[in-house]
């Protein structure tokens, strides 16, 4: 096992920059302390290439420091012209990059990570002794063998998987499900196949098992992601999140790598909870999501064909004027409000009823946008101040001493029959208790489309609620404009 | 290092991953998941290694390539992960007072 000889210092340096990481993670505690984090998180990738750069050139033996030769420095400058080309590219996209599409963005970039650690894993196959693993029979070590199947095997699924939910999201490819005959027996042998020849590398380094890896992996991060609807693509972000930290850390094993394998730990944890916690805000088994298929079905819902109710419509001058009145409102802003773009004359509306005396929150369900947490960014975005937005079990309790909740663009989140209707798609999915409050606003298109999952909603119904139809922009500036008289 | 050595870190690793990132305010997962992705680009590590090997054979020197190749899309994600993060962590205001 000649695994390369690092200097002490490099080792701690990897491990300083692992716990670097974790302290970048531990700062997203509070907003108040995640901007640190951030730069806690800059300074541990910094001295992770620093020192892996410095550890490059030749060291001599019972030195400690690297002798570079010409040879190295023209090494060196091929590599910072390949940092700042992704420099360039990244500062660019990250600057000119929406809100609304940050789903994609990350979705995009979770893709590269899968690329990188497949293009590792094979730079490692074609040149063992540069990473140490090569053995004095010449043949690769079979334990790293294992660990680089498994690193591309991963990083290809997360790619190719990747690349379609940035399809899907970013609206090249419908969000319809594609459901294949027999997918669940294509998906599982591919699986089986993968699994086997990594077994085989073990034994037989040929090119062709190495390629014929890298290959079925891509296809079948292909399959996996191609049956899952639209309204599970929350969980499969964060499940492809959870793939490229576990790449990276199978390629930490490879290197023997600490600030990698680390890194991997922590990147494989935090997309596995948020996977968990997008799969219980939606009541659905991570099983579920992963067969796919969800949305095929929409509008055969709850059975019985929608009858004609009667409901109530309001005008603009109708809302604010009970807005006025109302001690507390509480706002409810789903996907649709960032589809609108209305966030940021809802903020306006808020700070105009705070002048009158009003008491306003905004309550955020789990999955209101298109991604963990995306909701709060583009509040955050329209200078809603992040103590006035609460998850859901934190203002649950406070919809029974509500004047007005005022939905926007939501709709199955405050829909009752995932309390009471077993039959209903949505059943036991965690809503807001809106019919509790005095009155509802529910600001919607038209009486016509009905939410992600196809369901009628008995809100609509209630004598409570007012029907304010029209686009969540044009009605929010509308309400502004009667409030501002 | 002996793979039981690596694979304490990485167990470890594992659980200071789940405490730490339950301690996470919902309100910031989007920005959780862009800096998790800049992390998760530590795989450069692994990238430079491969570019910067000599080589003259063909396999090291498509090697070197396929390295620079990778430093290159793990760069992208490095900077703009943080970047991006960076942009969204600004715009959490608190409220003033007064």
């Amino acid at each position: 096992m000649e695994h390369a000889i690092l200097p002490a210092w490099a080792l701690l340096a990897y491990l300083a920059s692992g716990v670097l990481f974790i302290l970048a993670l531990r700062g997203l505690s509070s907003p108040a302390s995640s901007r640190a984090g951030n730069r806690y998180g800059m300074v541990g990738m910094g001295l992770a290439v620093a020192t892996t750069l410095l550890t490059q050139a030749p060291i001599p033996p019972g030195d400690w420091w690297p002798r570079p030769g010409p040879a190295d420095l023209v090494i060196l400058a091929k590599i910072l012209a390949a940092i700042a080309l992704g420099a360039v590219i990244g500062l660019t996209t990250a600057r000119k990059i929406q809100m609304t599409a940050m789903p994609q963005l990350v979705a995009a970039f979770h893709s590269l990570v899968g690329l990188a650690a497949v293009l590792v894993g094979l730079a490692a196959y074609l040149n063992p002794p540069a990473f140490g693993i090569l053995l004095p029979s010449g043949a690769i070590n079979p334990d790293s063998r294992i660990e680089m199947g498994l690193g591309i095997a991963i990083g290809a699924i997360t790619f190719s998987g990747s690349i379609i939910a940035f399809l899907k999201l970013n609206g090249n490819m419908s969000g319809a499900p594609i459901l294949l005959p027999a997918r669940h027996l294509i998906n599982l042998g591919t699986l089986l196949a993968i699994l086997l020849l990594v077994a085989r590398f073990t034994v037989d380094e040929s090119l062709w098992v190495i390629a014929a890896i890298t290959a079925l992996s891509f296809v079948i991060g292909f399959l996996l992601i191609v049956p899952i609807g639209g309204a599970d693509m929350p969980v499969v972000v964060s499940m492809l999140n959870s793939y490229s930290g576990w790449a990276a850390a199978a390629m930490g094993f490879t290197l023997h790598n600490t600030a990698m394998i680390i890194t991997g730990a922590l990147v494989g944890s935090s997309g596995a909870i948020l996977s968990y916690i997008m799969c219980k805000a939606m009541n659905r088994s991570f099983i579920s999501v992963i067969a796919g298929g969800f949305g095929a079905a929409a509008g055969t819902g709850s059975g019985d064909p929608r009858e004609q109710r009667p409901w109530k419509r309001g005008s603009a001058e109708d809302a604010a004027f009970l807005l006025k009145e109302a001690e507390n409102v509480i706002i409810i802003p789903g996907y649709g409000m960032a589809v609108a773009q209305a966030q940021h004359v809802l903020r306006e509306m808020g700070d105009l009823l705070k002048a009158e005396g009003v008491s306003v929150k905004y309550a955020i369900h789990p999955v209101a946008g298109r991604m963990p947490g995306h909701m709060n960014v583009l509040l955050a975005e329209a200078n809603v101040p992040y103590d006035e937005v609460f998850e859901l079990e934190d203002i649950q309790g406070e919809f029974a001493q509500c004047d007005v909740a005022f939905v926007i663009g939501a709709n199955d989140v405050v829909n009752p029959a995932a309390k009471t209707d077993k039959s209903s798609p949505i059943y036991g999915m965690p809503v807001f208790d809106v019919e509790k409050a005095k009155t509802i606003m529910f600001i919607k298109r038209s009486m016509g489309g009905v939410g992600y999952a196809g369901v009628d909603n008995d809100v609509f119904y209630m004598d409570q609620t007012m029907m304010l139809l029209a686009d969540a922009k044009k009605m929010v500036e509308d309400i502004v404009k009667s409030l501002q008289h | 290092m002996d793979f039981i050595s690596i694979l304490s870190i990485f167990v470890m690793a594992c659980f200071v991953g789940y405490y730490v990132v339950w301690s996470v305010t919902p309100a910031l997962h989007t920005p959780l998941m862009a800096v998790t992705n800049a992390i998760s680009s530590v795989i450069i590590v692994g990238a430079l290694v491969a570019g910067a090997a000599h080589g003259d054979a063909a396999r090291a020197a498509a090697s070197s390539w396929l390295g620079l190749c990778a430093i290159t899309l793990a760069s992208i994600n490095i900077f703009g992960g943080f970047a991006v993060t960076a942009r969204m962590l600004a715009m959490y205001k608190s409220k003033k007072k007064g």
